[in-house]
């Protein structure tokens, strides 16, 4: 038991300390939070403008907004119905093909539009939410649509959905691992590079899933946090 | 100032403005009753293009507003409109509310805007309310910054839709008493309503909205003590107690 209990405490130890393997860790994970505050911040942008334009369609008889409207369905229908692997090696060999692509950037353009399609439905249901009366209370005051939503409607439908946005921001800390099958050295290309040099390819694999596991518990209270705060100002 | 001509509306096969011939000029106070469903929301609704007519002509100061490039956006900054359920941002202050539309629409500053909501609150009474939430207010508040909200971009005309139809009863007195002191100023206005005072009292002319046309329409005083109209007579004796 004891002797065991050596080997497994060497094992960790040989792919934490030596060569400042602690150091890779550390860089793999900044690359990953880089890559995936940039893909929800790119996502909510896409979203945004997803959501608008569907909801949009839905109450105009404008053929443009139709033709984008169909658009970004198939763009959200596509997203949400084939793997993040898949999507990230099309848009890697599609896009970046040069050699010098800065890693931050690929990672985040390839999650941003992944994650753009799940935010947009968070977005649109948020927006959705809000009572009818709004829009005509903004349009009969003079605002045109796209004024009366962002002036009126989507502050009221983002702060609805926050919690949603929250853990969408959490789902793509997670999810960013798949992007280490494109050379990018993020918290798990690391882990699998240690595991590589010292021949024992687990605990660097239960260090990362450890590491992982600490910023989405952590992200999870700054969001239970937020949340509260919210519904403080809901009932005064 | 308001024409319509032959003014139609309908939701899919269902006809709910048959054909509505209305002159509304400067200074009148026209307030419309009918039963519930006979359309007279949805007439109020179409003179700001809150719902797209399917047939006839709407003619604001002498332009025709349904001509496809008329700006409508222009037409609701002259049309106040108050709704039945005060529609105020929940997401923005008092003033917020009242201020957001002249400095996005008119290029007021927000110094010079504060100064306005300042005076408008002062003038509804509710000066202390500056700086609070719509959800902290009563609903007789809220119905009254909605007016100051609408009064804020300096319309040619205001349009009330039920004003206060979602009003507990105590506060209906404190919105009609607003009202009425609006139309003592000269505002032109048009007023869906099923409060008979205020028709008998404010009203220079009072429409009888009912199945989609005008069925009857007089001065209060002849409107109310001589009905000609046989649904009129039945419906006055029904909401007159």
């Amino acid at each position: 038991m004891v002797e065991w209990l050596q080997a497994l405490y060497d094992s960790f130890y040989k792919a934490l300390v030596p060569e400042q393997r602690y150091m890779a860790y550390l860089s793999g994970l900044r690359m990953t939070l880089l890559i995936a505050v940039f893909a929800v911040l790119l996502g909510a942008i896409i979203g945004i403008l997803v959501a608008v334009a569907k909801v949009g369609a839905k109450h105009s008889r404008n053929p443009i907004l139709q033709v984008l409207a169909k658009i970004c369905g198939a763009y959200t229908t596509f997203i949400r119905g084939t793997p993040a692997l898949v999507q990230v090696m099309i848009i890697y060999n599609l896009v970046f093909t040069s050699a010098d692509t800065n890693p931050v950037v690929v990672g985040a353009v390839c999650f941003g539009i992944n994650s753009g399609a799940y935010v947009s439905e968070i977005i649109r249901a948020g927006i959705e939410a809000v009572p009818r009366g709004q829009m005509e209370a903004g349009r009969s005051l003079g605002f045109n649509y796209v004024q009366t939503m962002r002036y009126i409607i989507l502050p009221q439908a983002i702060k609805n959905v926050l919690p949603a946005l929250g853990n969408e921001l959490i789902v793509m800390v997670k999810e960013t691992a798949v992007v280490s099958v494109i050379a990018v050295n993020d918290l798990m290309k690391m882990a699998q590079y240690v595991g590589s040099r010292t021949w024992d390819v687990v605990p660097p694999l239960v260090i990362a899933s450890v590491i992982y596991l600490i910023i989405t518990v952590f992200l999870t209270h700054v969001i239970r946090f937020f949340e509260r705060r919210l519904a403080q100002s809901d009932h005064h | 100032m308001i024409i319509t001509k032959n003014l139609q509306k309908a939701f899919g096969d269902h006809q709910v403005l048959r054909g509505i011939d209305q002159h509304i000029e400067k200074g009148e106070k026209v307030v419309i009753i009918g039963p519930s469903g006979s359309g007279k929301s949805t007439f109020l609704r179409c003179l700001n293009l809150l719902e797209e007519p399917t047939g006839g002509e709407i003619y604001f100061d002498g332009t025709n507003v349904m001509d496809p490039n008329y700006d409508v956006n222009q037409l609701r900054q002259h049309m106040g409109m108050v709704f039945q359920q005060f529609n105020l941002f929940p997401h923005k202050t008092v003033r917020q509310n009242i201020t957001l539309a002249p400095v996005k629409l008119k290029g007021m500053s927000q110094a010079e805007a504060d100064k306005l909501a300042d005076r408008l609150l002062e003038r509804i009474g509710l000066p202390d309310k500056a700086d609070s939430y719509p959800a902290q207010l009563s609903g007789g508040q809220q119905q009254r910054i909605a007016i100051a909200r609408a009064l804020a971009m300096n319309p040619k005309v205001m349009l009330f839709d039920e004003p206060t139809s979602a009003l507990d009863p105590e506060m209906v007195g404190e919105v009609l008493e607003l009202m009425k002191e609006l139309a003592e100023d000269g505002m032109t206005m048009v007023v869906v309503t099923h409060e008979m005072g205020f028709a008998r009292e404010v009203a220079t002319r009072v429409l009888f909205i009912d199945e989609g046309v005008v069925m009857e329409e007089n001065t209060p005083q002849e409107f109310f003590s001589h009905p000609q109209n046989e649904r009129l007579k039945d419906f006055l004796s029904k909401v007159l107690h």
